[in-house]
């Protein structure tokens, strides 16, 4: 009886500890892929001209070039955009959620929010090309709509239920205490909300919008769908894009395996693989800090 | 005859379905010290916090009865309580400053009264800190955060924000529980002297220091004002059992 305590004990200790280890050497494993397909890139046409300003034109007969400095932009710009619409609707919405509006109308709206993030990038990307390309189009009078700005909108509604949820829950942790406080000192609601409850959450607030740029920098389908992918160094928002995550799933499934252009798709894929890690590693710290500070 | 700051008549309150005050009627002299006491749950705190209106914040809580705060029902429903509360200040059980540094913990109270010029604002501060004898521990780093500060001393910080803005009655509920005994003695030598200034109120479980600073004892049980009047009285010669046995510690 108790060895067969014994094994069931060691039994599970060891699958969870199999399971910890599958989840590291998947990561690690990518990480190799990347980085091992990549160097073959950057040995054949080196570092320079991978980050140089030259066109993305991997496919040219003569005189392929390979600079990702527009799709860069591209995602820079996209990202930025939808950043900048996310970000204050979000904190917005949670300061709404949990400071403003009545308790019901938050136990409606934030499970709403959330499911937000259920709807399906290329349904997004859909009604990027029918609903916010035509509206932009005829808004701002351009031959059409499919440009950064488009791409940062939807982006913006695809980060806005990470940034939202977390947000709220970073308001609801600031402790009543310091409410309390500010009333007894004769402060109104929006003293101490803009003054005492919001400084109280900077940090957290930060991680919020973080991990939402960081699943818009990755996010794929809608771009490609939205942006009209064109490789030309972009003047705005309002010029065509390209994105990198666009550009690897685009090529990905056509280009010949082994060739120069193969290997540079997985070196783009490097390089959006290592600003995502740095995003998210970044607000994980931010959020780590909070937790500490907390107890 | 003694002037009377507030006079609360026949205040009952609910919480939900929940019976908590039962028609309490006391009168809080100016300039002195009143203590409330009783065992837990008998409704010392929420007596306290009907006072300057925090129960606002939580709409399960319904009061009826009056409080005049100088003649004027602080319970009307055209009281504003942002006027209110920058009359009647409050110091609360757990030390609360805000995560911002010493100085400008004390300076919030102040801008949100409408304070601007920034050499007001540092006489006020220090004064206030001088007031709750904090400013000799502290006078050389008011930059420092407040969270940093020893739990006594960001008791005596949050006395200095609350007296800051000059009200007329401060509030405490139970402000030396979390403190050490030298902590709770400073805090009560600043009460002391603070009374030339404020009336207090204050709530606590500790009857040594009822009697060590209080001009008026009331004792509260199961929601009801058992017995109230000056403290010596109270612990020397009560006109209830109750207040006797509580008092001389046979329940509690």
């Amino acid at each position: 009886m108790t060895r067969r305590r014994y094994f069931w004990n060691w039994f599970f200790e060891k699958s969870l500890a199999l399971s910890a280890l599958v989840s590291i050497a998947t990561l690690m494993g990518i990480f190799l892929l990347l980085t091992l397909n990549s160097w073959k890139a950057f040995e054949r046409i080196g570092l320079g001209e991978f980050f140089s300003l030259d066109a993305w034109n991997p496919a040219a007969f003569d005189a392929p070039s390979y600079g990702i400095a527009s799709l860069l932009v591209g995602t820079f710009l996209t990202t930025v955009g939808a950043t900048l619409l996310a970000a204050p609707l979000g904190v917005g919405m949670a300061f709404f959620l949990s400071e403003v509006g009545p308790s019901w109308l938050r136990n409606v709206l934030k499970p709403m929010v959330e499911l937000m993030a259920a709807v399906p990038s290329v349904i997004m990307g859909f009604a990027g090309i029918v609903l916010v390309g035509p509206f932009l189009a005829q808004a701002f009078d351009l031959p059409n709509g499919l440009n950064a700005l488009n791409g940062s909108i939807l982006l913006a509604f695809m980060a806005l239920p990470t940034i939202v949820s977390v947000s709220e829950d970073v308001v609801q942790a600031v402790p009543q205490a310091y409410k309390e406080a500010s009333y007894a000192l004769g402060a109104n609601r929006w003293e101490t909300l803009t003054q005492v409850t919001l400084p109280a959450c900077y940090s957290g607030l930060l991680a919020a919008i973080m991990l939402g740029v960081g699943r818009a920098i990755g996010e794929t389908m809608t771009v490609l769908m939205a942006t009209g992918n064109a490789t030309a160094m972009p003047s705005g928002f309002f010029s065509s894009v390209r994105t990198i995550t666009a550009t690897v799933a685009i090529e990905m499934g056509e280009v010949p395996t082994g060739t120069t252009h193969y290997y540079t798709l997985f070196a783009c894929a490097l390089v959006l693989f290592l600003i995502t890690l740095l995003i998210n590693y970044s607000a994980e710290r931010v959020a780590a800090r909070l937790r500490k500070r907390g107890q | 005859m003694e002037k009377y700051v507030l006079q609360i008549e026949q205040l009952h309150l609910y919480a939900g379905s929940k019976h908590i005050l039962k028609g309490i009627s006391m009168n809080i002299p100016e300039h002195q010290i009143v203590a409330l006491v009783g065992p837990s749950g008998c409704g010392k705190t929420m007596l306290l916090r009907s006072i300057n209106r925090m129960h606002d914040l939580n709409p399960d809580i319904r009061i009826e009865g009056r409080i005049l705060f100088k003649g004027k029902n602080v319970l009307d429903r055209h009281t504003d309580p942002v006027q209110l509360r920058r009359q009647i200040g409050m110091v609360f059980q757990k030390p609360n400053p805000f995560p911002k540094s010493i100085f400008k913990n004390v300076e919030y109270g102040l801008k949100i009264n409408g304070m601007r010029h920034s050499a007001h604002i540092r006489d006020a501060v220090e004064n206030s800190l001088k007031q709750s004898h904090l400013w000799d521990e502290v006078k050389e780093e008011l930059d420092k955060s407040a969270l940093e500060l020893s739990g006594g001393q960001q008791q005596r910080l949050c006395l200095a924000r609350a007296i800051a803005v000059a009200p007329e009655v401060i509030l405490l509920d139970e402000p030396c529980s979390a403190l050490d005994p030298i902590s709770t003695a400073k805090v009560e030598e600043t009460l002391l002297e603070l009374k030339q200034l404020f009336t207090i109120v204050i709530v606590t479980h500790n009857l040594q220091q009822a009697r060590r600073i209080a001009d008026q004892t009331a004792f509260m049980y199961l929601g009801e004002l058992v017995e109230y009047g000056p403290t010596v009285q109270m612990f020397e010669q009560p006109q209830q059992e109750l207040t006797y046995n509580y008092l001389h510690g046979h329940f509690g």
